[in-house]
């Protein structure tokens, strides 16, 4: 059996290098977009103003682009590197929507930001811009290939066990690439990027307002800023990607442990606003509940029921038990592979084959598994509802701070008054909202899937790579260096490009505060 | 007719050739990115010098370095065994090329972001590590791969590997990492003539010769090592079932010394590719000396090509030996992904590559032309 200490710190090092990762994705993919807005707006009204804010915020885009690809390459590689036996179990399946990322995404937005940077005096403006709307282009359909793959490890539709190679192989791939999860968190992922980016190119402007700098500059990404904002803020919470939790049991459960719903209530469910969720007594003190709203929520119906996390347990363990005779089919087959009783035997039975695997934290062979391993078990299926529970309701309270910053802003650019200060400090301060979002909001959804690696297919802690635990240490402790090292580089190269400012400055044409660009 | 084309015996040839096409495309372009990286140091003395090198591959490095990504995705994709069990079991040394190659984004992006001298000296360190640490690490690899590497599967395949970082340092292997090395900066210096204006392309034409006549007296001498079988060798010893299921445990496959020429020997019009591997960086050598940076540089893309394509066919149908359990080698018909995931990425890719190499060519095109040392001062973008 593996070394608990080696999964969870192969469990540490993806989620540290992941989540690094994601600091500079979003920003990468909201950028991009609204660069490609100013810059569509040069080229239709040839004004240079816009010209100079695509190339300012586009040196701010470089800096991040950097980091986020440096990132990126550790991602790529690391399945092989530290999760071995998953990259052998499914990557007939996973591995395909990486491939295809490189090849229809990566690709181009990689090829084409040399030239965002390098063509603006070798193309004519036209081309220009459609380069630059190449490089959004490529940064959008990589995060739709990443978020299939990861959709597919949420729900793993088209796909089977084959005895013969011992892994997941795909039976319907057109069911991976519209699998409704990868959908729904793709849509939802990619909104949060462009509030990302919109929040900050707000602050930012903010920052110039407040300081009475660049001001025609930071007056129109400002307004751009309101608008992409609240329109991509209103795009994250409407399509939340609670419409996916339907699909599967683990996403159930992990809607059940989001809401710290124990029992399964009479539908329309109540929704508990704030509490504390025990895991020991299996309850949650001091509930706060609000009726019918959970219902609503989760089914977008009145009728709908929505399990309770006792209800899932019992699911999981009935899964438990049917998943046994599938286990031992599979060691049949190992022994000889034309039994054919054996294969009729792991047909009928190998949709749960993954619950029996479960006993194996327990137990070398589950068939040999006791009672109390079995409910055990069962009982593993529930993720640490506490840590859930909070995460997920800093994310919506981040969202919906978010989205009253957005509201805001665009109330007054559509004003001839003066902004007042407070609104431009609101905005710099909201500027690390969307950042908590999206990192706890990943923390919602992978941590919301264990104990699977793959839902109801491959427990975490069976998919390592059997590496020792020093090598472990030394990989954690160099990347928390190296990256540590970048950060603190990034940070301080952003920040004096923000001090400088554009290369070329503007006239300023009016002090006044007004948000309506004179022109 | 295109039916054949979609039989599982096919597509494993089709992949397997696709996997040497994407780490050929991937040195050819890359290649020279890492070869300029080590190069710095000794073709650029002033800071004005070393932003020309640097902004030869500015604009283009970074879709270079794809071709390493979409490499890792492809045998991810075409081969699961193969990702899983080289990445875990060089796991050091995988993270060493990790480290080396997150160096370069930011080197080249933060270069030339502030004034000062020591800022700047720290960052062409980083992108001499940068092209340095992968071209040696690759090598290494491949000399491991041909001398066998210590793994085995247990009998759900879970891949367990045997050895550690300094096993993969032996001799040989070090060896292998200085071919590559010599060939990469061959091919960096053939960049740079061809690219850089002034004394930046002079000095690397003058380097070039050098690290071309190492590349080529190298490579010979590793095909004098595997006549007189200090790689070992491999080969399959059961019969080969080409469209079988991808299980490497149905196999039993000897160790022989004499295996690796194997293939070379049944079809001697193969010869030609060391051959060549031999003859193209010689070619190279005297375009340097002639100044002819065009033919320089497509010469040394050749010898690329033909340098990794040698260990390739001399390996085939393997390509993972393991030295401890030689029946858990992976081979071309026992370590693919699924026959339907085959002809699913063989599709993305006929729609896909033939678009990449489109607009790479073009942005290859627009970039046409010496990077100067005016041009450098006349961009406030450049590097």
């Amino acid at each position: 059996m593996t070394d608990p200490l080696l999964v969870e710190l192969s469990r540490l090092q993806f989620a540290l290098t992941a989540m690094y990762h994601f600091l500079f994705v979003p920003l990468t993919l909201g950028l991009s977009i609204m660069i490609a807005m100013m810059e569509t707006v040069y080229v239709m009204t040839e004004r240079t103003i816009w010209r100079d804010m695509t190339k300012f915020w586009g040196v701010l885009f470089g800096i991040n682009f950097a980091l986020g690809v440096a990132t990126g390459i550790t991602m790529e590689f690391q399945f092989g590197m530290n999760w071995a036996f998953y990259s052998h179990y499914v990557g007939d399946v996973f591995g395909a929507p990486l491939a295809i990322e490189g090849l229809m995404a990566f690709f181009l937005e990689a090829t084409f930001v040399g030239l965002f940077f390098f063509g603006w005096e070798k193309l004519s403006a036209r081309a220009h811009l459609a380069v630059t709307w190449l490089v959004a282009l490529g940064t959008n359909f990589s995060a739709l290939w990443i978020l299939i793959a990861n959709g597919w490890m949420q729900n793993p539709v088209g796909a089977a066990f084959n005895t013969d190679t011992m892994r997941m192989e795909v039976t319907d791939f057109i069911a991976v690439l519209f699998n409704p999860v990868a959908q729904a968190k793709f849509v939802h992922t990619v909104s949060a990027g462009y509030v990302c980016g919109a929040t900050f190119v707000l602050g930012i402007s903010a920052f110039y307002m407040l300081r009475g700098r660049h001001i025609e500059l930071a007056k129109r990404s400002f307004v751009i800023a309101a608008a992409f904002g609240t329109a991509s803020a209103l795009s994250v919470i409407v399509l939340g990607d609670e419409s996916g939790y339907e699909i599967t049991d683990n996403q159930k459960m992990k809607l059940a442990a989001m809401e710290a719903m124990w029992e399964t209530e009479p539908a329309p469910a109540s929704f508990t606003a704030i509490g504390i969720p025990d895991m020991q007594d299996k309850t949650t003190h001091f509930a706060i509940r609000i009726p019918w709203v959970m219902g609503l929520i989760g089914t977008r119906s009145i009728d709908k029921q929505i399990p309770g996390i006792f209800e899932l347990v019992e699911r999981a363990e009935k899964r438990i038990r049917d998943g046994i005779p599938a286990y031992d089919a599979l060691e049949q087959l190992k022994a000889d592979r034309n039994n054919a009783a054996a294969r009729a035997s792991f047909d009928a039975t190998r949709a749960d084959l993954g619950y029996a695997l479960l006993l194996k934290r327990y137990v070398a062979d589950p068939r040999q598994a006791t009672e109390e391993q079995i409910k055990q078990a069962a009982w593993d299926t529930v993720p640490t509802v506490p840590a859930i529970f909070f995460t997920f309701r800093i994310m919506v309270a981040c969202g919906f701070l978010l989205l009253a910053v957005f509201l805001t802003s665009l109330w007054y650019t559509m004003r001839e008054a003066p902004a007042p200060r407070w609104l431009f400090r609101m905005a710099l301060f909201a500027m690390p909202l969307p950042w908590i979002a999206v990192e706890v909001g990943w923390f919602v959804a992978e941590f919301g899937r264990q104990p699977w690696v793959i839902e109801g297919v491959l427990p975490t802690f069976l998919a390592t790579s059997q590496l020792g635990i020093s090598d472990l240490i030394i990989t954690i402790l160099g990347f928390t260096l190296v990256y540590g090292t970048l950060a603190v580089i990034e940070v301080r190269l952003m920040l004096a490009a923000i001090a400088k400012g554009p290369a070329t400055e503007h006239a300023e044409i009016s002090r006044s505060a007004t948000l309506v660009p004179a022109e | 007719m295109i039916e054949f084309l979609f039989d599982y015996t096919t597509l494993r040839l089709i992949w397997w050739i696709l996997l040497g096409v994407l780490l050929i495309a991937f040195a050819v372009t890359d290649g020279f990115d890492m070869g300029v990286g080590v190069l710095l140091p000794f073709v650029a003395k002033t800071d004005i010098e070393r932003r020309v090198a640097i902004n030869t591959v500015g604009p283009v490095w970074e879709g270079n370095q794809v071709w390493f990504i979409l490499g890792g995705g492809a045998i991810f994709a075409a081969w699961p065994a193969l990702y899983a069990m080289s990445f875990s079991g060089f796991y050091l040394a995988m993270f060493l090329v990790l480290f080396a190659l997150i160096l370069r984004p930011v080197g080249f992006k933060y270069r030339s972001k502030r004034d000062s001298q020591r800022w700047r000296n720290n960052w062409d360190w980083a992108l001499f590590i940068g092209g340095a640490v992968p071209a040696l690490i690759f090598g290494v690899a491949i000399g491991n791969v041909l001398q066998g590497v210590p793994f085995h599967f247990t009998d759900d395949l879970r891949p367990i590997y045997e050895g550690n970082l300094f096993g993969l340092l032996n001799p040989l292997a070090i060896f292998c990492g200085l071919v590559s090395v010599a060939m990469l900066v061959m091919h960096g210096a053939a960049w740079l003539a061809f690219k850089a204006d002034g004394v930046v392309g002079e000095r690397a034409a003058a380097i070039g010769p050098k690290a071309a006549l190492l590349a080529a007296v190298l490579f010979a001498l590793g095909g004098v090592f595997i006549f007189l079988g200090w790689f070992g060798g491999y080969e399959v010893t059961s019969p080969i079932v080409w469209d079988g299921p991808s299980n490497p445990l149905r196999k039993t496959v000897a160790e022989n010394a004499g295996a690796w020429l194997r293939n070379f020997q049944n079809m001697p019009l193969l010869w030609l590719v060391p051959l060549l591997g031999i003859l193209l960086p010689l070619v190279a050598a005297a375009g340097f000396r002639a100044r002819k940076a065009g033919l320089t540089f497509f010469a040394s893309q050749l010898s690329i090509v033909c340098i990794i394509a040698t260990v390739g066919l001399a390996m085939f149908p393997i390509i993972l030996p393991s030295s401890t359990n030689p029946g858990h080698s992976l081979a071309v018909f026992d370590a693919s992904s699924s026959r339907a995931t085959l002809r699913n990425m063989l599709f993305a890719t006929a729609i896909f590559l033939p678009l990449i190499l489109l607009y790479t060519a073009w942005v290859y095109r627009v970039l046409w032309g010496k990077v100067s040392e005016k041009d450098i001062h006349d961009a406030d973008h450049a590097y």
